[in-house]
């Protein structure tokens, strides 16, 4: 089907997007398209206007801060340039590696990563990944530019903590030392498939190679928001990293909630859990202490 | 835009490419299955790049270069693999076919070593409910093998 008519705007700087989004009523903004043209086609999603941010300037591109060891992500930046950029493939593969199981090329090609925190699927790659990291969000407005830490970006089903007139324009992701261990699971019917569930894994060894200093777990597909497995990494952290540790700590999924549908029941849901997380520590650990490079496809 | 090289104007910027290629310009190769990024029967290249057209508005295309199917037959891997795709009869109801083409030529023309694997991962936005896409995939890779791709 085609989408409902609205008026298209194509704004080329940041300042007078954030305009636009202040001034129409009624106004989303347009980024790859990849969620919200399928909502358009369906009409299931009928704005009176349409705000495109792909030719704002400034709003795409990786940078690396030294100081501060982060790496920034412009919100429009798109999730392919993520997969084959080489400077994440070492740095910080658990992006390439989470983004390559989202949609098809087709997809990637146009999708934003920016798109996809702000759409706040609940079983979406990214999400998992920003919460594991502990990313940090910007939103700015005609009003200000504040600062989101990711844990409290999400505010609900699809729902989050950005106003009508805000934009996301970057985030931050936190660096983590060159060889730290990492791993993204999921489980989906199909390659490219809505995930449902995945778990996003960090993890950091201390200078003896035997115990773990500090890991992260995060799953998505249990819930709307993204939830961290705290116990489990406090479990860790510190200890001895051997297979009972992680088994444990992987386990300990099964305590969470889960919000069950057609697609799965939560039991099944919590079961997927325990096993990707397991997966998950055990290749994070693997991966840190044989560190390789990544291949970019 | 240019649509196959050449020129386009006059058409709303707020449209889908799809329905820019198939309406406006009357370029009837490229196909709508699913109007949600499913299916892959739409697949253009936006500069060179495999694109859904149902997912895409034509104001995001504009100076830029879309490919359709029709504009394939002027590459040389594009045109390769219609033969190989008609020798290996690898066509059921068609449909497909377009956003087929589109991918793998793609991925043909990139791609130094080309293997059923790539193949495979190349074309999986693409859904062909005829085929099984064993044809598909071996029609691909003697093309590709013509290109001196294969591996
Ligand atoms: C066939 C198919 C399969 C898919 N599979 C997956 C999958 O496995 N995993 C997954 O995570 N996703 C999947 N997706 C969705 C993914 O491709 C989208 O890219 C992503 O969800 C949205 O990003 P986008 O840039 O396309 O955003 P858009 O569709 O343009 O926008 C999505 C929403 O975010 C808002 N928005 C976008 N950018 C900003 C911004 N900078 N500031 C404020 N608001 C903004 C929009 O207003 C809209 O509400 C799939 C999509 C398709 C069509
Ligand atoms: S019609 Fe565009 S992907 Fe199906
Ligand atoms: S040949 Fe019929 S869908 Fe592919």
């Amino acid at each position: 089907m085609k989408p409902p008519p609205f008026h298209y705007h194509d704004p080329r700087t940041v300042e007078d997007t954030l305009h636009l989004l202040s001034e129409l009523d009624d106004a989303k903004v347009i980024a790859g398209g990849q969620s919200l043209m399928p909502m358009l086609n369906m009409r299931l999603a009928q704005p009176g206007h349409l705000v495109d941010i792909n030719r704002v300037d400034g709003l795409a591109g990786i940078g690396w801060y030294e100081p501060e060891q982060v790496v920034r992500i412009g919100a429009a930046t798109r999730q392919r340039t993520i997969e084959k950029d080489p400077d994440l493939a070492r740095r910080y593969p658990l992006l390439p590696e989470a983004i390559s199981h989202i949609g098809h090329f087709q997809t990637r090609n146009r999708g934003t990563v920016g798109g996809s925190l702000a759409h706040l699927d609940a079983s979406a790659e990214l999400v998992a990944v920003a919460s594991a990291a502990e990313a940090t969000l910007y939103a700015a407005s005609t009003r200000a530019v504040r600062a989101i830490p990711m844990a409290d970006f999400p505010r609900g089903h699809l729902t989050t903590d950005l106003t009508s007139d805000e934009l996301l324009v970057a985030i931050d992701v936190p660096l983590w030392p060159d060889g730290h261990g990492y791993a993204f699971e999921e489980f989906a019917r199909r390659h490219g498939d809505f995930a449902l569930v995945a778990a996003a894994v960090l993890l950091e060894l201390d200078t003896t190679h035997r115990s773990i200093r500090r890991c992260r777990v995060s799953l998505v597909g249990l819930g709307p928001a993204p939830i961290r497995l705290t116990k489990a990494e406090e479990l860790l952290n510190g200890g001895v990293a051997d297979d009972d540790a992680l088994r444990s700590a992987a386990a300990l999924a099964r305590n969470l909630s889960a919000v069950g549908d057609d697609a799965a029941p939560a039991e099944y849901r919590l079961a997927l859990a325990e096993t990707l997380v397991r997966r998950g520590l055990r290749r994070a650990l693997r991966r840190a202490t044989q560190p390789t490079t990544p291949e970019v496809n | 835009m240019n649509v196959n090289g050449t020129a386009v104007t006059g058409y709303d910027a707020g449209a889908r490419l799809l329905d820019v290629i198939r309406e406006h310009l009357g370029l009837r190769g490229t196909k709508e299955g699913c109007g949600v990024g499913e299916c892959g029967s739409c697949t253009v290249l936006l500069d060179g790049e495999p694109v859904c057209s149902c997912l895409v508005l034509a104001g995001q295309a504009e100076g830029r270069e879309v490919t359709t199917v029709e504009g394939l037959a002027s590459c040389p891997a594009g045109a390769r693999l219609r033969e190989q795709l008609v020798d290996h009869q690898a066509l059921q109801c068609g449909y497909c076919i377009p956003g087929v083409m589109v991918s793998a030529t793609a991925h043909l023309s990139r791609t130094e070593e080309v293997t059923e694997e790539s193949v495979r991962t190349a074309i999986s936005g693409n859904l062909c409910r005829c085929t099984g896409y064993t044809k598909l995939v071996s029609a691909v890779l003697t093309a590709a093998s013509d290109t001196g791709a294969h591996s």
